[in-house]
């Protein structure tokens, strides 16, 4: 049984790290483009106001004035959907803040396909392959709120620029406060040794409701929650490499460059055995529930067991 | 400093350029070469800025957002004593630090940021300006834009904010040269009437002769004393300015004098000053 705490979206955990970090520290600034409420900013906005500014439709901007910020040594963090937080101004995060290696952090909102009604257009599906190839980048995809809000604090005391990508729906809570968060660490959610299940975000908790199906079929999954993609736990994908002999990894993101590439990136070069990438599939999403799309793009537990009986077949 | 003094501090500072660009074998004079009064007496007469307080939370900020002409500004930190002279031999040259454009990983006084592409730069000073605002301290922040550059939109969105928040401790500088790689900035993408534009979204605007050190002193001194608003000094210059082959040619705005060219251009600075 996945043990589960509550159901909440995990950019709240970004907005209440937000307001905690704010309390402890003076050098903490937060900018807004017009999202400042849907990305769960303005609590922060409430509390500080003296350190806060919403630079209004205008993301280039955002990013230029965080950097600006961060050059006047403070620890800027923006907000805005994921999409135009890492897309759009993608050439100021590459050229100024991270060629700079300033000390900025980008929250990315709304990520994946369960933004749901707004359509391909607002579901961000690129972010870890656009900002996992950024020197200096470091990436954290957290599993749920409680998470989320260790990831942002975490980020706030991790110098160098950092991107934190969360969503907007509902998930499942499945990890407590007293459960340790480190950037670069991964977390054993289950052990298991037939198999790795390998996830990050949303899917975590779907990698856990699959290695229970797995379970009544004999088959021990276990399942590594991989919250920073960047700098990526190598040893923990190595030992799971050599001990479980088969990966699949899960992600709400699109499977070229993103999360699956970067554990294969490592499995290759150390311990290669067979993977399976669970995830999009070179498409854009589209209008609709969160749950209706999540089932039409092969991103539920059921796939993963589908994914993880393709690659038994090839393990040695 | 007196006028006179930065007249030949000008005429040096031309000549460092030249020379650079020369031993670089790449690099771009043009838009160097017309920003070299208004960065001499920035630094100069105006900016808290100096070798040893380069760190000084209370300094002076600048960014160069047009970093290709960074040669110029690369020649200025040299003659303040931020950079050694013969440091200026190593533009451009793998393994140094006065990379191709500014790059801020390399260490040097006076480098806040890297820049390079352009349009990024004014956002940048907001940034640091708001970032002065809030801690409530008078430091001010200046922004060197060209004229070309105006054409891209990212600086449309900082013109917009810098107003909205107030920023009267922020001074951007457009060097006006006219000229862009492709030939006259009016025949690319017409971006006049700059200055009507930048006081329409609510800057307070100071045209000058960019050239004219008297001028230019003025126009920084005005900008100190304005509040509630953010500052554009529309500089009218020449690109090339000081070598009659090099002036208001767009080809010379990427490419270094040979030693025959550099030979002549020396004299011409020279014989300037007499």
């Amino acid at each position: 049984m996945v043990n589960v705490f509550g159901n909440k979206a995990t950019r709240f955990g970004f907005g209440e790290g937000l307001v905690e970090l704010g309390k402890k520290n003076d050098k903490i600034f937060v900018l807004g483009a017009d999202t400042v409420s849907s990305v769960a900013i303005n609590g922060f906005q409430k509390e500080f106001p003296e350190r806060f500014a919403n630079v209004g439709i205008a993301e280039t901007n955002l990013l230029g004035m965080a950097a600006g910020l961060a050059v006047a040594g403070f620890v800027p963090f923006v907000s805005t959907y994921g999409v135009f937080a890492s897309g759009r101004p993608w050439e100021q995060i590459r050229t100024t803040i991270c060629y700079s290696n300033l000390n900025v952090k980008i929250g990315g909102s709304h990520s994946g396909l369960m933004v749901g009604p707004d359509g391909a257009t607002h579901q961000a599906l690129e972010e870890i392959s656009i900002m996992r190839c950024l020197p200096h980048m470091t990436v954290l995809v957290p599993c749920d709120l409680v998470e989320t809000k260790k990831a942002t604090i975490a980020a706030a005391d991790y110098n160098g620029p950092v991107y934190i990508r969360y969503g907007r729906e509902n998930v499942p809570i499945i990890t407590e406060d007293k459960t340790p968060f480190e950037i670069g660490k991964a977390i054993k959610m289950r052990e298991g040794s037939d198999v790795c299940i390998m996830a990050c975000g949303s899917m975590v908790y779907e990698s856990l409701m699959a290695a229970e199906l797995l379970e009544k079929e004999g088959i021990k999954a276990r399942v590594l929650n991989i919250h920073t993609i960047k700098p990526i736990d190598k040893q923990a994908i190595i030992d799971a490499a050599k001990e479980c002999g088969a990966i699949v990894t899960a992600e709400e993101h699109q499977i070229f460059g993103g999360f699956g590439s970067a554990v294969a990136e490592v499995v290759v070069a150390n311990s290669p055995v067979p993977m399976e990438f669970v995830g999009v599939n070179d498409t854009f999403g589209e209008s609709g529930k969160p749950a209706d799309l999540i089932v039409k793009y092969g991103l539920k537990d059921v796939n993963i067991v589908e994914a993880v009986k393709k690659v038994l077949k090839r393990k040695k | 400093m007196e006028i006179a003094d930065l007249k030949i501090i000008s005429a040096s500072v031309r000549k460092e350029v030249l020379k650079m660009l020369n031993k670089a074998g790449s690099g771009h004079p043009g838009g160097s070469l017309s920003a070299v009064e208004l960065l001499v007496d920035l630094y100069n007469n105006h900016m808290n800025f100096n070798k040893d307080n380069w760190q000084d939370k209370n300094r002076d900020y600048f960014v160069l957002s047009k970093g290709h002409v960074c040669p110029v500004l690369y020649a200025v930190l040299a003659q303040i004593g931020c950079i050694p002279k013969e440091e200026l031999d190593t533009l451009r040259k793998i393994g140094g630090r006065l990379q191709g454009h500014p790059a801020m990983d390399k260490h040097i006084p006076g480098i806040e940021v890297s820049t390079g592409s352009l349009g990024y730069g004014l956002s940048i000073a907001a940034g640091i300006a708001k970032g002065m605002k809030t801690l409530k301290q008078d430091n001010r922040v200046y922004v060197l834009m060209g004229d070309g550059e105006q054409q891209e939109g990212s600086v449309w969105e900082a013109v917009m904010a810098a107003p909205h928040f107030k920023l009267d401790n922020l001074c951007a500088i457009v060097d006006c040269n006219g000229l862009q790689i492709d030939g006259k900035v009016e025949d690319v993408l017409n971006i006049n009437p700059i200055a009507d534009k930048y006081r329409a979204f609510g800057w307070n605007v100071i045209e000058i002769d960019g050239h004219n050190l008297k001028e230019v002193d003025e126009a920084y001194t005005k900008a100190k004393q304005c509040k509630g608003k953010p500052t554009a000094i529309m500089a009218k210059t020449v690109k090339g300015k000081g070598v009659s082959f090099m002036e208001n040619v767009a080809d010379w705005h990427g490419k270094a004098p040979n030693a025959e060219q550099l030979e002549q251009a020396l004299k011409e600075i020279d014989a300037s000053l007499k």
